[in-house]
């Protein structure tokens, strides 16, 4: 994902010059090395500081540059959120906050920087826009969209590679969920990563005789409340798979407009409020429980409750 | 600067004073001690060197007065009704519910503010990023940011110090307003920034120390940063806590959040040369 984001910024950057971008000391990390090399005058360094990058950015984007600030995400959801809710979403400023390894991806380098709570806390600031693409076609996609969005948006753009799950022709749309399966029995509501392991579940229940809903609900906020509600009097049941602590993230906020509109039983997949550890990224996916067989679990028994 | 120019100057700042007393008052609340501080300096800014007016202030060329240390506003919003932005009639709902006038500053409500500064060491980094935009944009603008001295205990404040130096914003000056105070008490008791001038000048930045509530020592300041290339500068103001009002005038109790009341409201709008402020309905109690 993250050589997908550095790509589609120097694809963007050939043809629109209104953006730049700020890096923490870490571009090899979040892919924008690709666009240090070919902007090199677009590309603003600003060190180890994120404190200090998020209020440059809100600062940059009254002269009309649109400032499309990359860090890791546990960095920019944790250490430096405060910044980004006062000198960037309370004034209403064009930022972008693009920020990779989500989650357990970052594998080895163990908690301090597993980002699992960034959709909570961003979710919880007002005038952020937060968009979490599940593969490598829909960042692209979503990359302009993004820009084009005049105001504060969070981007989680990923570390580790996942498969492709869309073809070029896919339209991306901000603020919709897109169904991405049909079925009758269960809806899986998924982002991220999690995507491609909600379709893989759906399969192997399928061959079962259960039939799943698939949703990619990459736009968090603002979020899509008639694909949860319509899906929710459709299916009666919900699952949701997100890589994230299940407090406050996808999980809550479908949880949420259900609890608002359709109320039917869910099953959340996600973290379960704990610290991880070291290790590779399948295995720890394996050990807290956000692989297919996870989900597929989850759906057994949501529909054990279902009436 | 000749004597009259001294003297006209003089007479805004203890009219910026009177202001900042008055919409205290009315509040009931804010932080009279560092607004008091700064009204000299802000006063020479809004009247003799910036760009910057209710004609120009949304225009690309214009000159920023960034307020890092954002709970002074009150010196701020004294500046703008001086200069037209708005009447003072605003001041009554200072801090109060649909007034234009935030408890700290709110570019979305009021016209002239250029950002929501309070969070400290942010409206530091905030005026850095607004300089290098001007240089990157080829504009000749000059920004001007002014920083508590108790905002100096922000860790992000020395990232941004580091920030002006690596991309040498010559284009933008600091103002620390050096009261020598902060919330709970004097800096030396709460974390030590001394010695100050040492520590600017070793990350890089051109320092000038002067006596903040002297004219002529401002411009020379001024004039002096003007003319300094390839680094930012920064003043160390040094300046006097609720400067101008006797029974303010270095304690620490006057930084915030309060107003006088009783007694002390009555010689504090004496003091500021102001006998009435319209009938005791208008003022809040606390």
């Amino acid at each position: 994902m993250r050589e997908a984001f550095g790509r589609a910024l120097v694809e963007l950057g050939r043809i629109r010059t209104d953006f730049v971008v700020l890096d923490a000391d870490v571009a090899g990390g979040t892919g924008t090395h690709f666009f240090r090399q070919e902007f090199p005058d677009r590309f603003i360094q600003c060190g180890i500081a994120e404190q200090n990058m998020m209020s440059v950015a809100a600062g940059l984007s009254t002269l009309g540059l649109i400032p499309i600030v990359t860090c890791y995400a546990v960095f920019a959801s944790l250490r430096s959120i405060e910044q980004a809710r006062n000198s960037i979403a309370y004034p209403k400023f064009n930022v972008k906050i693009a920020a990779s390894h989500l989650g357990l991806d970052v594998g080895p380098d163990g908690p301090t920087h597993q980002a699992i709570e960034d959709l909570a806390v961003f979710r919880s600031i007002p005038n952020f826009t937060i968009v979490s693409p599940a593969d490598p076609v829909e960042l692209k996609k979503a990359l302009p969209a993004v820009i084009d969005l005049d105001g504060p948006v969070y981007l989680r753009t990923g570390r580790s590679p996942v498969p492709t799950i869309f073809d070029e022709g896919l339209r991306f749309e901000l603020g919709r969920g897109s169904i991405i399966r049909e079925g009758r029995d269960v809806t899986i509501i998924a982002i991220g990563v999690m995507v491609h392991r909600a379709i893989e579940a759906a399969e192997r229940l399928h061959r079962e005789g259960i039939s799943c809903r698939v949703i990619n609900m990459s736009t968090i906020k603002p979020l899509d409340r008639e694909i949860i509600a319509d899906s929710a009097s459709r299916t009666g049941c919900l699952v949701t798979a997100e890589d994230h602590t299940i407090l406050g993230g996808l999980g809550g906020a479908v949880a949420e407009v259900l609890a608002e509109t359709v109320p039917v039983r869910m099953e959340r997949v996600g973290i379960r409020d704990l610290f991880a550890e070291s290790g590779d990224p399948q295995d720890l996916a394996r050990k807290y429980h956000l692989l297919p067989d996870d989900i597929v679990l989850a759906v057994r028994k949501v529909l054990r409750g279902k009436q | 600067m000749d004597n009259d120019e001294k003297d006209r100057l003089e007479r805004l700042a203890a009219e910026l004073r009177k202001y900042i007393i008055i919409m205290n008052c009315y509040a009931g609340s804010g932080h009279p001690g560092g607004a008091l501080s700064a009204a000299d300096i802000v006063t020479y800014l809004f009247h003799k060197e910036i760009n910057f007016s209710p004609e120009n202030y949304q225009d690309a060329n214009r000159d920023r007065f960034i307020l890092s240390k954002g709970h002074s506003c009150m010196v701020l919003y004294a500046a703008l009704a001086q200069r037209g932005f708005f009447s003072t009639e605003e001041f009554k709902k200072l801090r109060r519910i649909d007034g234009m006038l935030q408890g700290h500053p709110d570019r979305l409500k009021t016209p002239g503010v250029e950002f929501n500064s309070g969070s400290l060491g942010q409206g530091f980094s905030f005026a850095l990023g607004v300089a290098l935009g001007g240089k990157r944009a080829g504009l000749n603008f000059r920004v001007y940011v002014m920083l508590g001295d108790g905002e100096l205990n922000e860790g992000q404040v020395w990232e941004g110090f580091m920030f002006g130096t690596h991309y040498q914003l010559d284009n933008l000056v600091a103002i620390i307003d050096y009261n020598k105070f902060q919330s709970d008490d004097l800096n030396s008791n709460v974390t030590a920034l001394e010695p100050l001038h040492s520590k600017l000048a070793s990350f890089g930045w051109h320092v000038i120390g002067i006596n903040g509530h002297d004219f002529r020592e401002i411009e020379y300041a001024f004039d002096r940063v003007r003319k300094t290339k390839g680094k930012p500068s920064v003043i160390v103001a040094n300046t006097v806590k609720g400067k101008g009002i006797s029974f303010m005038e270095n304690n620490p109790k006057w930084h915030g959040s309060l107003a006088p009341l009783g007694e002390e409201r009555v010689r504090a709008l004496q003091e500021c040369g102001c006998e009435n402020i319209g009938g005791p309905g208008e003022l809040r109690s606390r």
